[in-house]
């Protein structure tokens, strides 16, 4: 399925426009199992674009993109989830009146799908399922320290907590690569720093490569081994943290806007 | 699952209790009251069956339909000429083609078969009407239901069109109007509260965060809808063998509006509250309907008050839909053995 040689996941001239405006163009990344790389810039310059069209949910214009050497644009979002891409979303995204448990289950039984036959008559099959799912569930959850709130409604949950429940209701689907949008807005430099933690323990335990995109610096510096820097949708720098602080190009197309 | 399971035993034990609840009601009722409050329960049976089964769709799902009726229509159109007996066919449906005006079945078979052409209709219309979202799909069904209306007054062959079909065998007892009941709210529950069933609700949650967890949506909205057509076939098999005799205008809009008022009321993405909006409606507007005709107490004259049900109904909709916007029930179960299963706890709308 996933083949070991080569990048897991490549992009070459990637653009895409609304109407007039050119949101991504002609961008490219190249990233290697197991590793973290930030995308940075400033507002509007084309990060989430760039994240919704490798995780299927926008259509690129024109370009590449290949996950573990496979072509996967024109996939549906549901099908690239499968294949081990998953995402969080910029602001939150979770299934508000569902328990915290129950938005990881959700996830979890990406890989242990039953049907309508298996509700009717439960079985052996069900079982096992629900059982692994269970196991999933309850380890993640253990990992973010919301065991305690499963049953909670995932709306009640602290605003820390429901990012955090976001992340790991993404790992639930076993991905090789997770791709972060914004992970630390919101927080305080307290919470960021345990979000820090959480995401090198998560690379390291599940053998992920990562792709954060985030405005908060340290984070990213802190945390990648690659940066890429875009502006108005264009690639403008990539290189290593000391690199793109160094560069003097760099910090003013990203300091003049963020 | 949500929530902690019964354990299987505990559970089995209160499903057990029910059961033999629901049989004592149904074979003692008929004894201990008279006809007129057995054919309320009756009706109360049907209606449970059709807002049940409209709540799995329009409440666990979110795609608010209003094309439920146009089943319950086709249901009862179905096994109504499916088990009308041949002479009947003969003398009132003339022009049935040969194979169907040839055979009669009998009253499970042809319940059963209503439900199926229901479950394929809904999968050929389901197909491109569950791709909408919000009003759109409420209008869309809606114009499902009228297209039924309109189908059946033409298809005179089959209907008599807008004049009344009738000769249809009363076969609708209270024993089987609560069988049937048991058997859709268990099968409804058992399919709401699996790990099929919990992608309703994900779908209805966040359609795209749906998706970024592996969910195509179409299937999900669709098999809601399939299920929930089968249902509706089932109560409208039913409630044409409770009438006899039924006209197209039957099902249609003020029935729509009933068993809307009864989802919304009782909770749409609870089984109970289904089971409760029906209850709470139905008595209601039997006891409303009775003091309309006046009442002499005594002391006390109250005059007649035509139409004084309607507008204490419609009052009790918009109360409801002020202080309890979800319903009275919103997404919780009244009674977690007998469902088997519990929703979460503890927290409020
Ligand atoms: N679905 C869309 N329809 C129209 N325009 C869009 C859409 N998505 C993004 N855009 C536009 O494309 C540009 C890039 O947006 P994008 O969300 O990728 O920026 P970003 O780098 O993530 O910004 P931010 O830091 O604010 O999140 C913006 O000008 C935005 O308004
Ligand atoms: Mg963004």
């Amino acid at each position: 399925m996933v083949s070991d040689a080569g990048p897991l996941l490549e992009t070459r001239g990637l653009t895409k426009s609304f109407r007039s405006l050119v949101a991504l163009s002609d961008q490219s990344i190249r990233v290697d199992r197991g590793e973290i790389v930030g995308v940075i810039g400033p507002n509007g310059s084309g990060k989430s674009t760039f994240f919704n069209l490798i995780s299927g949910f926008l259509q690129p214009d024109s370009g590449e993109i290949r996950f573990a050497g496979a072509p996967i644009v024109a996939q549906p979002a549901d099908r690239i989830v499968r294949l081990g891409i998953a995402r969080t979303f910029q602001g939150t995204r979770l299934f508000q009146a569902l328990s915290v448990a129950d938005n990881v289950r959700a996830a979890a039984e990406l890989r242990q799908r039953t049907g309508l036959a298996a509700a009717l008559l439960g079985g052996g099959r069900r079982r096992r399922a629900e059982a692994a799912v269970e196991e999933i569930t309850e380890e993640l959850l253990d990992l973010v320290g919301l065991t305690a709130r499963q049953e909670n409604r995932a709306r009640d949950l602290p605003y820390g907590d429901q990012r955090r429940l976001e992340i790991i209701r993404a790992l639930a689907t076993r991905p090789s690569l997770l791709l972060l949008d914004e992970p630390a807005a919101g927080m305080d430099a307290s919470e960021t720093k345990v979000l820090l933690g959480l995401i090198d323990e998560i690379r390291t335990r599940y053998d992920l490569a990562v792709i954060i995109v985030e405005h908060d610096m340290d984070l990213i510096m802190n945390l990648c081994e690659r940066i890429q820097v875009l502006a108005h949708g264009s690639k403008v720098f990539e290189g290593t943290p000391a690199e793109v602080q160094a560069h003097p190009a760099v910090r003013e197309v990203y300091l003049g806007h963020g | 699952m949500s929530g902690p399971a019964l354990s299987r035993p505990a559970g089995l034990i209160v499903f057990g209790a029910v059961l033999i609840l629901v049989a004592a009601v149904t074979l003692a009722l008929p004894h201990m009251v008279n006809n007129y409050l057995v054919r309320v329960v009756i009706v109360m049976c049907i209606d449970v069956i059709l807002v049940a089964s409209m709540g799995l769709g329009n409440g666990f799902t979110g795609v608010f339909s209003l094309g439920h009726v146009g089943f319950v229509a086709v249901g009862a159109y179905t096994s109504g000429i499916l088990s009308l007996p041949v002479t009947m066919k003969h003398a009132f449906l003339p022009d049935l083609p040969h194979w169907l005006a040839s055979f009669s079945l009998p009253f499970l078979p042809a319940t059963i078969a209503a439900g199926l052409v229901c479950a394929a209709l809904a999968a050929v219309v389901g197909a491109p009407l569950m791709r909408l979202s919000g009003y759109f799909v409420s209008v869309a069904t809606l114009g499902f239901l009228i297209i039924v209306n309109v189908v059946l007054i033409n298809a005179s062959d089959f209907t008599r069109g807008a004049r009344t079909f009738a000769g249809v065998p009363l076969q609708t007892t209270l024993p089987w109007a609560m069988g049937w009941m048991v058997v859709t709210l268990t099968v409804l529950a058992r399919i709401a509260y699996s790990p099929f069933g919990r992608r309703f609700r994900v779908v209805r949650e966040d359609p795209i965060a749906a998706r970024a967890v592996g969910l195509s949506i179409l299937p999900v909205r669709l098999s809601a809808f399939i299920v929930g057509a089968f249902f509706a076939g089932v109560g409208g098999s039913l409630y044409g063998h409770y009438l006899g005799a039924f006209s197209p205008a039957s099902f249609y809009l003020p029935y729509t509006f009933a068993l809307v008022s009864m989802l919304v009321i009782g909770g749409m993405g609870s089984i109970s509250g289904a089971v409760l909006g029906v209850v709470l409606v139905t008595v209601t507007s039997e006891v409303l309907r009775n003091l309309e005709r006046g009442l002499d107490l005594g002391v006390i004259h109250i005059p007649p008050l035509y139409g004084a049900s309607q507008i204490v109904l419609g009052m009790m909709f918009i109360l409801v839909m002020i202080f309890r916007p979800s319903g009275l029930m919103g997404d919780r179960e009244v009674s977690p053995g007998l469902f088997l299963r519990r929703k979460p706890t503890g927290e409020r709308e």
